[in-house]
C-alpha cells in the first residue's frame, strides 16, 4: 500500500507545474516567428502587422479606455445570452429527459429549428429588433440553447439504470432521485454541453457584432477595417481567441471541481 | 429516549451488536440465538415475460433466519423468483407473504453489480441503505457501524472507483446491511470476483448472517458456494422446485471435506440429468 501510495506523489507534484507552462510554448513560438517574420519583411506590414506594432495598437486603446469598453460589452453580451440561452436548454433538456410526454411534444419541433442554421436568421433578426442589444442577446441564446439542450437531454437518458433501480429500492423519492442519481449522472455530459456552447457563444457573437452592432469587439474590428487600421483587426482577433480560451479554462476549473469523484479527473 | 421506545425486536439486535466481541462470538458459534429474520411464504407463485412463462408454480416456506441457497440453470428462473420477493417485479398469479407488517428496510437485495453512485464517497454510499432514516442525526453513525462490519472503516473517504472489485461489492453489503434488514436477497453477488475474493467474500456473508440473523437467499450459479453456505439448497428447472435439499452439515463448515463435496456432486448430478433429458 506504501508503496502504491509514493509511486504517484511525485508525479502529480511535478505535473501541474509543467503543464501550464507547456500548454503555452506553441502559441508564443508562433508570435516569436512572426516578429521575426516581420521585422526581417518577409511578411509585409500591409497584410500582417508586427506583434509588437499589434501590442502598441493594444495600449494605445487600453489608454483611451476603448478597449476595455469594448471587450466589457461583448463580454457582456456572450454572457447574459449564455445565461438565457443555456438556462433554457437546461429546462428542456431536464424536461425531455425526465418525461415522456414533454419530449414527445416538443422534441420534434426542436430538432426541426435546430437544423436552421441560427445565423441564417440574422437578416429576420434585424428587421425584429433593429442592430439593438436584444438582437445580439437573442442570436447567442438561440446558438447557445441547442448543444446545452441536446447534451442535458442525452446525459439524463443515458444515467445507468441499474442506480436508478438501486435508488428506487432504497426507498429515494423522485427528488431525492434526481438529486443523487440523475442530476450526478448527467453532469459529464451536460458540461460536454457547456463547452461546446461557449465556442458557438464567441463564433454567434462575432458574426452579429461585425454585422450589427455599434459597440463591442466586432464592432471595433469592423471600424478599424474601414480606416485600414489593420493592427486593431489583427488586435480584435487575437482578444477572441483569448477570450474563447478563458472560457474554456472557466469550464474546466468547474468541471474539476464538481466532478472530481470521475476516474478522468482523478490525480492530475 | 429512543431505547426506551424499541420494540423486542431491537433487543435482541443489541443482544447481538454486544456480542461482537469475539469471546463472545465463540459461544454462540452453534446457530444465531436471537432471529430478527422474517419467515416467509410463497403460494401458487407465477409470472412470465410476454409468451415465456418464467415461474410456474412455485410453493416454499422459509422459516424465519434460514439461509436458503437458489441454485439452477441460467434462464430457468431463479433471479425471477429473487426479484419478485425483493418487491422489484410485479407478481402474476399467487402471493408472497413475510407473516406480518413488513417496512421497506426490512427487505433488501444486493445485486451482481455493486451499484455504488460513483459520485458519492463510501459513507455516503452506505448511507443510502437507510432509506427513509437518511435524513435522521444517528445517520452517519450507523453507516460507519456498518463499514466497519465489512471491514472498510478505513475507507469511508474513498470515492468508489478507487476501490477493487470485492470492495465495492463489500461497500455495497454494507449498505444492505445498515437498516438492519430482516430479509436479504443476494443476487449472485460474488458472480464476478475472483476466487480468492470469494472465499473472504463467503465467509464474510456467513458471518453477518450469523450475527444478525436476517433471512438470507442467495442465488448463485456455483454448487459450491450454496453448500457451503447455506441451510437448504433449492434446486430450479423450467420455473419449479425440482429439488429442495437440506444441508445439515455443522458449522463452521471445512471448505472442501468430503461431507460437502458429496452434497454437491448430488445437486449438480441432479442440475445435469436435467440436462440431459432435455
Amino acid at each position: 500500500m506504501s508503496l502504491i501510495d509514493s509511486i504517484p506523489l511525485p508525479r502529480s507534484l511535478r505535473l501541474p507545474r509543467v503543464d501550464g507552462l507547456v500548454q503555452w510554448i506553441v502559441p508564443l513560438a508562433i508570435i516569436a516567428i512572426w516578429q521575426v517574420a516581420s521585422v526581417t519583411g518577409f511578411v509585409p506590414v500591409r497584410v500582417l502587422p508586427a506583434p509588437s506594432d499589434v501590442a502598441l495598437a493594444g495600449w494605445k486603446l487600453l489608454l483611451s479606455g476603448e478597449l476595455v469598453r469594448n471587450i466589457w460589452v461583448s463580454f457582456w453580451r456572450a454572457s447574459i445570452g449564455f445565461l438565457i440561452g443555456g438556462s433554457i436548454g437546461f429546462a428542456f433538456g431536464l424536461a425531455n429527459g425526465l418525461s415522456q410526454l414533454s419530449a414527445k411534444l416538443t422534441d420534434t419541433t426542436l430538432q426541426m429549428v435546430r437544423n436552421v442554421p441560427h445565423l441564417a436568421l440574422i437578416p429576420l433578426v434585424i428587421l425584429w429588433f433593429g442592430i439593438d442589444e436584444s438582437a445580439k442577446l437573442f442570436l447567442v441564446a438561440l446558438g447557445v440553447f441547442f448543444p446545452i439542450y441536446l447534451n442535458t437531454l442525452h446525459g439524463i437518458r443515458t444515467v445507468d439504470p441499474q442506480l436508478i433501480e438501486m435508488g428506487r429500492i432504497y426507498g429515494m423519492t423522485d427528488g431525492e432521485l434526481f438529486r443523487r442519481v440523475i442530476f450526478p449522472g448527467a453532469l459529464p455530459s451536460i458540461f460536454v454541453g457547456i463547452r461546446f456552447a461557449l465556442g458557438i457563444m464567441w463564433l454567434t457573437l462575432i458574426v452579429a457584432e461585425t454585422i450589427a452592432a455599434s459597440s463591442g469587439l466586432g464592432y471595433m474590428a469592423m471600424q478599424a477595417r474601414e480606416f485600414m487600421l489593420i493592427d486593431v483587426v489583427v488586435l480584435s482577433i487575437l482578444i477572441y481567441a483569448l477570450l474563447g480560451k478563458l472560457a474554456d479554462s472557466a469550464s474546466r476549473v468547474l468541471e474539476r471541481l464538481t466532478l472530481s469523484w470521475h476516474p478522468a479527473f482523478q490525480k492530475r | 429516549m429512543q431505547t426506551a421506545l424499541r420494540t423486542s425486536l431491537s433487543e435482541t439486535e443489541f443482544a447481538s451488536r454486544a456480542s461482537f466481541a469475539p469471546h463472545a462470538r465463540v459461544v454462540r458459534e452453534e446457530r444465531p440465538m436471537q432471529i430478527s429474520g422474517l419467515p416467509l411464504s410463497i403460494r401458487g407463485l407465477r409470472k412470465s415475460f410476454g409468451d415465456n412463462e418464467v415461474l410456474r408454480g412455485i410453493d416454499l416456506h422459509i422459516p424465519a433466519g434460514q439461509f436458503v441457497a437458489i441454485v439452477g440453470k441460467s434462464g430457468c428462473g431463479k433471479s425471477t423468483l429473487l426479484r419478485l420477493i425483493a418487491g422489484l417485479d410485479k407478481i402474476d398469479a399467487g402471493s408472497i407473504s413475510f407473516g406480518g407488517d413488513v417496512q421497506p428496510e426490512d427487505i433488501r437485495v444486493m445485486f451482481q453489480e455493486p451499484r455504488l453512485l460513483p459520485w458519492a464517497r463510501v459513507l455516503a454510499n452506505v448511507e443510502v441503505g437507510l432509506g427513509r432514516d437518511r435524513a435522521s442525526k444517528d445517520a452517519h453513525a450507523r453507516a460507519e457501524k456498518a463499514l466497519t462490519e465489512v471491514g472498510l472503516a478505513d475507507k469511508r473517504d474513498q470515492w468508489p472507483s478507487v476501490l477493487s472489485g470485492g470492495q465495492k461489492q463489500r461497500v455495497a453489503l454494507g449498505r444492505a446491511l445498515v437498516s438492519r434488514p430482516r430479509v436479504l436477497a443476494f443476487d449472485e453477488p460474488l458472480g464476478a470476483l475472483d476466487a480468492l475474493t470469494r472465499i473472504s467474500m463467503q465467509r464474510l456473508l456467513e458471518r453477518v448472517w450469523r450475527d444478525q440473523g436476517f433471512t438470507a437467499i442467495l442465488v448463485t450459479h456455483d454448487v459450491a458456494e450454496a453448500v457451503a453456505l447455506a441451510d437448504r439448497v433449492l434446486v430450479i428447472e423450467e420455473g419449479r422446485i425440482a429439488h429442495d435439499v437440506t444441508i445439515n452439515v455443522a458449522r463452521p463448515r471445512q471448505r472442501g471435506s468430503a461431507e460437502l463435496a458429496g452434497l454437491e456432486g448430488s445437486i449438480l448430478s441432479h442440475l445435469l440429468s436435467a440436462d440431459d433429458r432435455t
